[in-house]
């Protein structure tokens, strides 16, 4: 046994980058912690009763309504006079973050509630069998934005979520990797050392969606960074304040080592548009080393 | 003290002198004094409580689940459509066992838009596993709040509670209301020590995955629990008419029904016109009753059964439509009734009243008028034909 406040004993798949990501984040955030989760794997591969992975308290409601429950339990703790101490923390997949629980994240960082709010990207919903998300980048094939005679699979961009976020005026918005554990450490703490509404989305590879080897998890992480594509960005009171440095890769590195993106090898229109992604991001945000 | 209050006004002092921790509410006519009233109650200091302003009735029930979770009393009111966007919540409340109130403050269901009273929202989430309350007046309506938080956090209960107030007729009105003193409040209903709780030196896990082991036994635990509620409510309802004055039977409530031969069983404010309409027909000799239904989750069948078996011939009332089946009430009191050697000889059924309807006593008089050996099975009351004319002719 380990021990992490996320123990073993878990059933998440072999390699699973959000199981990864969530230990890294609690183990970070330490014991005075609550955790309150959105629908989706990480409640489901945690929490089968009688068993349960969680060494802190817990708590799980529905798909969409993370962030107001974790508002409830704020309020409670403010009202017995407790919150200092306690950190909360609301979390969630791609899913429950951007598209479905999105009213319920905005309303609770436009109240400015002290929790830090983790989406675990792991870019489509994966409990419920690979669908698109907002979160879905161009060109996935999933099997709700499939691809076909007429189709390349996802035909929009994900959706600007740290952006999203920063747009209600919250102190700290970041983005992470499961790849980079200590980077995710050292966010975790700036963020809780903040006192308001913080938001981190962390990419999380997810061996059965993207379809890549489960020994490949860190490696096809890293990649979406270092091509641009999943760009490692920290704003502080609306100013972008840190990023993360890379020497770009071409996109093929990434998009050749999955296989939701395999139909687009021999595609190089297709590969331009997503290499077209991947420069705009890094201009944008001047990731250039 | 008494006081001409209008019942929302009444319903936030009763609230408040509860002390709950947390409150959290979304805007919805005719809910919406209470709350209103509830945010200066605490932004005068008046009340020391988080008082949480969410973006809908989603996050509202969210807020209070939350809330709930950490040991704190919380309190939440809606109406209509928000207790519909609130469903899933609202079961979820209920699943994990903690003890919320709130007020519903009956409103019909859209489409068609209608922002009056009839029963349909609260009716439709009675299987949620929440004790249900039906106020036939305002001062009802405070004293269940009161109860009602006694009641769900019980140790042997754990449930949440709804009242249930017809809205506009008792949440617009205006009554003389007797609201009780703070220290009768206090003495009546301790502060809330929770069972379980999120609390980071006992860490817990609430709301698992729960899988066909186990599932069926949890929502179990919730019917037995719901079953000792018919015992466990009318003892508290005994203790509350010791300490406040004011009794109720708490389950269900008979009016002139010692010896009716025609007895109306409704629930909520159109018991009050019944009663009125009684008292006409019994100065001209007519045996004619009332039985009312205070808390309807859980179904006191036997009380009911009890109270109508010598009465010959009962009509239903009911404010709210099961669409293609029997009235809601109706069928609870003809299932109750299944199986038993002494039973009305007829049990019809009557649907009034909805979106706002005027419930007059002409209304009633004309249920007592149909209640004869012919059976009718959710008969409209006061529908105008020329209007349904005219839908047919187009
Ligand atoms: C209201 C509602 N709609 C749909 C679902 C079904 N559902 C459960 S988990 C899930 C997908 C979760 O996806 P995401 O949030 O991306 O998390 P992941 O499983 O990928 O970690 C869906 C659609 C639900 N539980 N509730
Ligand atoms: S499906 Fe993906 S996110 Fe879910 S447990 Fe498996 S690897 Fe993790």
């Amino acid at each position: 046994m380990s021990n992490s406040l996320l123990a073993c004993g878990h059933t998440a798949c072999a390699g699973c980058g959000q199981a990864l990501a969530a230990r890294m984040v609690i183990d970070t955030a330490g014991k005075n912690t609550m955790v309150v989760n959105n629908t989706g794997c990480l409640e489901v591969f945690s929490t089968k009763f009688p068993e349960s992975a969680w060494e802190i308290p817990w708590m799980h409601s529905l798909f969409e309504n993370c962030a107001a429950v974790a508002s409830g339990v704020e309020a409670g703790l403010k009202y017995l006079g407790k919150k200092d101490n306690i950190n909360v923390i609301a979390q969630a997949g791609d899913g429950g973050t951007a598209d479905i629980g999105l009213q319920a994240l905005s309303g609770m960082l436009e109240r400015g509630h002290d929790i830090l709010y983790v989406c675990y990207d792991n870019e489509a919903y994966m409990n419920t069998g690979v669908q698109r998300s907002g979160l879905t980048p161009f060109d996935t094939n999933t099997t709700t934005s499939p691809i076909g005679a007429g189709s390349t699979g996802n035909i929009r961009p994900k959706k600007p979520m740290p952006e999203i976020a920063v747009a209600h005026g919250i102190p700290y918005v970041a983005t992470a990797s499961a790849s980079l554990p200590q980077d995710i450490q050292r966010k975790v703490k700036k963020a809780l050392s903040i006192k308001g509404p913080k938001y981190m989305q962390i990419h999380v590879p997810c061996p059965l969606g993207w379809r890549h080897e489960s020994s490949m998890t860190l490696e096809v992480g890293k990649l979406a960074v270092e091509t641009g594509l999943y760009p490692l960005i920290e704003y502080e009171n609306g100013v972008l304040a840190q990023v993360r440095k890379i020497q770009p890769k071409p996109v093929e590195e990434y998009l050749k080592v999955q296989g939701r993106f395999k139909h687009l090898l021999n595609n190089p229109e297709e590969i331009r548009k997503i290499q077209a992604i991947a420069d705009n991001n890094i201009a944008k945000y001047g990731l250039k080393a | 003290m008494k006081e001409f209050i209008e019942g929302s006004h009444a319903i936030a002092e009763i609230v408040k002198l509860c002390r709950p921790g947390v409150i959290s509410a979304y805007p919805i006519t005719p809910q919406t004094h209470i709350v209103e009233d509830l945010a200066q109650i605490v932004a005068d200091g008046k009340l020391k409580a988080e008082f949480v302003n969410v973006e809908s009735e989603h996050s509202a029930a969210s807020v209070v689940l939350g809330a709930s979770a950490t040991g704190v009393r919380s309190y939440t009111a809606t109406s209509s459509q928000g207790l519909f966007l609130m469903a899933e919540v609202v079961f979820n409340i209920a699943g994990m066992r903690l003890p919320v109130v709130m007020t519903c403050a009956n409103r019909a269901i859209s489409a068609p838009i209608n922002i009056w009273n009839d029963q349909q929202d609260s009716i439709s989430l009675r299987d949620a596993g929440w004790i249900q309350f039906y106020a036939e007046d305002v001062q009802e309506a405070v004293d269940f709040h009161v109860l009602a938080y006694r009641i769900a956090e019980d140790a042997g209960m754990m449930l949440p509670v709804m009242v249930c107030m017809d809205g506009f007729i008792l949440t617009h009105g205006i009554e003389t209301v007797d609201i009780p003193d703070q220290a009768t409040v206090d003495k009546f209903l301790p502060s809330y020590k929770a069972l379980y709780k999120l609390d980071v030196d006992n860490p817990m896990t609430l709301g698992p995955l729960v899988d066909p082991d186990s599932y069926l036994e949890t929502r179990y635990a919730l019917h037995k629990t719901h079953e000792k509620a018919l015992e466990f409510i009318p003892k508290v309802f005994a203790d509350f008419g010791k300490a406040f004055g004011r009794n109720y039977n708490g389950l269900v409530e008979g009016y002139q029904l010692e010896d009716a031969e025609r007895v109306i069983v409704a629930m909520g404010s159109v018991c009050g016109t019944i009663k009125d309409t009684i008292d006409q027909l019994r100065s001209k000799g007519k045996k004619v009753g009332l039985l009312k239904i205070t808390t309807f989750r859980p179904f006191p069948a036997q009380a009911v059964c009890e109270a109508l078996k010598n009465a010959k011939k009962v009509a239903i009332v009911d404010k709210s439509v099961s669409l293609g089946s029997f009235a809601p009430i109706a069928a609870e009191v003809k299932a109750a009734f299944c199986g038993k050697k002494k039973a009305p000889k007829v049990i019809s059924s009557f649907v009034l009243g909805l979106g706002g309807r005027d419930i007059t006593r002409e209304s009633i008089k004309e249920i007592f008028r149909l209640l004869t050996a012919k059976e009718l099975n959710g008969d409209f009351i006061d529908l105008k034909p020329e209007l349904l004319k005219e839908s047919y002719e187009q």
